[in-house]
């Protein structure tokens, strides 16, 4: 045989070889782990999915899956772009025994790519504490989830905390907010709400928007330099955040009235800042840190075993712990759903029905042993968001500190803002509202 | 042996000037075009029509675009994406503000907004060639991204600034499923290819060739510099602006003016220069190149998560090969695939007895 012959020959065997290695496992509930591991906000999608994957790895380890049906899962890499992400969802829909369980885009930008699709496949998106905002009002959007807390809901809270600061929510009149943000669908989010914020408290808010990828700012904080705000709310992501906290510095703008979002709050934004970043305070919505149960059986189970999917080092770092508490909603929801329809392999739709009569109580979270790690949760077919506090923590040097306790949010703000703009989208898209007994659930 | 042309004789000016005046390619063609419109609608499922062929096509078609105007007229253009998202904001505002127009001819429309933001910006062609022309098409690429970013109206003030697409409807039938909107986009693709193909090799065609090659030159045997240009900017842009309705409505179903950034651009021209500028198959084939290969490279990676090698390494293994691949074509055929592709004809003819 000479070289090409036995190229040509390589070439047949792999192509026999290649549909031969893709057979479908049997018995397993498939959830599919969209990430970015490669460009400019890979620093974050590599915790968060190595979290993620590493809770489904130490299920399948302890218990041998979820109520004796094992967890399989396929990564696919996205690159944080919604025609990728949706090549993904494409690809990965109809894998496992009943198609994928659910999706987490991991993107607001991608979440929005799905958002049509899903009730079209009948598969479940969890965006948790992303993506659009009125999908919190499950009447219009019966397939997307964002739980834990919305964009809108944590900017009444942060809104809150400021006046806390100040010692009263009427200081709060005059002062001046500047808004960075990233000049995508998730930066620009909570503009409207914070419209009305300013309004209600009497505030002046200006908005400062900051182009993809954001490592050049210099001109947008000159500006916020000749505005001189009172406070500042940083909407970033990626290596925007570390730039801000740079660049927030060498204007000797003081960092503890910099307020970030659940976005630019991981030691991925506060560790290449250097110094700079010393007294940054930011919102969470989850724990940091490994001082809990849950995740002390991941670091026994799995990487202990050497089976970890990253690096130890992560094991307790913000993004890494939202991976894990990402997995653990989502596994919540099978496992509501198994209740219902028994200890099988559930499909997207019925997953769905987990998720939206998910009630996460705190007795349930002790149990799995992840008190203060999750906050509890009740969803419903009006609220798929759920009802979760915000924390604020504040950066000292080389770890969090938390400096609130949870802060509720101010649902008499969000609510309707939600209800009106989900009301607009139902509309613009010909839809209707679900009313009484809907999709197994009870609506009103 | 198969591909000669011996004993097919042309007894007409109109023969001798056909597409294809080989037999065997207009059997070829015709073959790829019943591929493409029965076979594949018939057999592929939805992932390959919904997520591997749809955008290729659209993508196909903007490098068709950008061909005309680069390869073919010789205007560098880094304002691709610019005018792909002038088409599809335009589709989109067209259908929620006007809804009595049938989507379909919201999208020529829009071709034809796009084409009209395509002059003005070309108006600087006639006096700065070459890649000073390219740095001042960049603003064509910023300013449109940034009008459409800033200005609340032509995203009818979405918070966020993401538009969703309305239903496509057309006498009562919406196109919904896969199958339609694939066939929906091979027809418009394929119209499309077929005119810009007849475009070329006509009186316009030369003249856009006469300008790329030697633009005093062309000016001397009497052709209109301003106007020859100003068409291929046109042109481009009408069918970029196609190309990006079709992507804002037919792919994704939602479009953030993020979608049209300045890689957007930069890709669209890869695809050109990988595939053989100046030439109608190149576009197609350097689309397959940039927007498959890396599916292809992920799908074969996600074979082999697991077992050896971290899902962490299989992505940016993914970067890797795709880079070395580019520059693997680009060394042995620097003209393209398409120049491969005709060699590879050349060798067809004299196959088996190449003496």
């Amino acid at each position: 045989m000479n070289l090409s012959e036995f190229g040509r020959n390589s070439i047949w065997a792999a192509i026999i070889a290649v549909p031969m290695m893709i057979s479908p496992a049997a018995a397993q509930q498939f959830i599919p782990v969209t990430t970015y591991d490669t460009g400019p906000y890979a620093v974050n999608g590599q915790p968060f999915m190595d979290g993620f994957v590493d809770y489904l790895k130490m299920l399948n380890a302890r218990d041998g899956g979820i109520n004796g049906v094992k967890l399989t899962w396929e990564e696919c890499e996205t690159g944080y772009k919604p025609d990728r992400f949706v090549e993904c969802y494409e690809r990965l829909k109809n894998k496992g025994e009943a198609g994928a369980s659910l999706f987490n885009p991991l993107g607001t930008g991608l979440t929005y790519a799905v958002i049509d699709r899903a009730p079209q496949d009948k598969i479940p998106v969890i965006s948790l504490g992303y993506g659009r905002t009125d999908a919190s009002d499950g009447r219009v959007f019966p397939y997307i989830f964002p739980m834990v807390t919305n964009y809108w809901s944590q900017s009444t809270a942060k809104i809150k905390f400021i006046g806390q600061k100040l010692g009263g929510m009427d200081k709060l009149k005059g002062q001046k907010i500047a808004n960075v943000h990233h000049d995508s669908a998730y930066g620009k989010e909570t503009i409207p709400v914070l419209a009305k914020q300013a309004e209600i408290y009497g505030f002046e808010v200006t908005h400062f928007p900051v182009t993809h990828p954001g490592l050049d700012q210099k001109a947008t904080w000159l500006q916020i330099r000749q505005y001189k705000p009172d406070w500042v709310i940083l909407r970033g992501w990626g290596v925007m955040n570390q730039t801000a906290i740079k660049e927030a510095a060498r204007i000797r703008f003081p960092r503890d009235q910099m307020i970030g979002v659940w976005w630019s709050c991981a030691e991925q934004d506060t560790v290449p800042a250097g110094a700079a970043a010393d007294g940054y305070i930011c919102a969470g919505f989850h724990a940091a840190g490994q001082d809990f149960p849950l995740i002390q059986d991941i670091l026994k189970h799995v990487y202990d075993k050497g089976d970890g999917a990253g690096s130890k080092k992560a094991v307790g770092t913000i993004l890494w712990n939202r991976g894990v508490v990402n997995a653990f909603l989502s596994v919540a929801g099978i496992k509501t759903a198994q209740k219902k329809f028994g200890n099988k392999v559930m499909s997207g739709e019925q997953v769905r029905w987990g998720l939206e009569n998910l009630n996460l109580t705190a007795a349930d979270i002790g149990s799995q042993g992840a008190t203060g790690l999750v906050p509890p949760l009740k969803l419903s077919c009006l609220d798929h968001e759920g009802g979760g506090g915000v924390k604020f923590q504040q950066w000292v040097g080389d770890h969090w500190e938390m400096v609130s306790d949870w802060i509720e949010t101010d649902q008499s703000i969000v609510r309707p803002m939600i209800e009106a703009s989900a009301a607009k989208y139902a509309a613009e898209k010909g839809l209707t509202l679900r009313t009484g007994m809907s999709l197994g659930s009870e609506c009103p | 042996m198969f591909y000669r042309e011996a004993g097919q004789f042309k007894a007409s000016y109109a023969a001798d000037q056909s597409i294809f005046p080989i037999a065997q390619d207009r059997f070829g063609v015709l073959v790829i075009l019943a591929v493409a419109f029965v076979f594949v609608p018939l057999v592929a499922n939805e992932y390959w029509l919904r997520s591997i062929l749809t955008p290729f096509l659209i993508f196909s078609l903007a490098a068709l675009g950008l061909n005309i105007l680069t390869g073919y007229a010789g205007q560098l253009s880094l304002g691709t994406a610019g005018f792909m998202a002038v088409g599809a904001f335009a589709a989109y505002n067209l259908q929620i503000r006007i809804p009595e127009i049938p989507f379909i001819l919201d999208f020529v429309l829009a071709g034809l907004i796009a084409a009209a933001v395509g002059i003005l910006f070309g108006l600087p062609s006639l006096r700065i060639k070459g890649f000073y022309l390219a740095v001042a098409t960049l603003a064509a690429q910023f300013f449109l991204e940034w009008l459409f970013t800033r200005v609340g109206w032509f995203t009818n003030y979405s918070s966020s600034g993401v538009i969703t697409a309305p239903p496509m409807v057309m006498f009562g039938f919406e196109f919904s499923g896969a199958q339609s909107r694939y066939l929906l986009t091979l027809s418009i693709v394929a119209v499309l290819a077929l005119a810009a193909k007849n475009m070329v090799r006509s009186e316009i065609g030369r003249a856009w060739m006469a300008v790329r090659d030697m633009d005093v030159a062309a000016e001397v045997i009497g052709i209109r510099l301003l106007h020859t240009k100003l068409l291929a900017f046109a042109v481009s842009s009408f069918y970029c602006g196609i190309a990006g309705a079709l992507w804002a409505y037919v792919y994704l179903g939602t479009v953030e003016p993020q979608a049209f950034d300045i890689f957007r651009s930069f890709e669209i021209l890869f695809m050109i220069i990988i595939g053989g500028l100046g030439s109608i198959l190149g576009s197609f084939l350097g689309a397959a190149f940039i927007v498959l290969l890396p599916i292809v490279l992920n799908n074969v990676s996600s074979i082999f998560a697991g077992g050896t090698l971290s899902a962490h390494t299989l992505s940016h293994l993914e970067l890797v090969i795709f880079g070395s691949l580019i520059i693997f074509f680009l060394i042995v055929e620097p003209a393209g695939l398409a120049r491969l592709w005709q060699i590879a004809k050349e060798k067809f003819r004299l196959w088996p007895f190449p003496y």
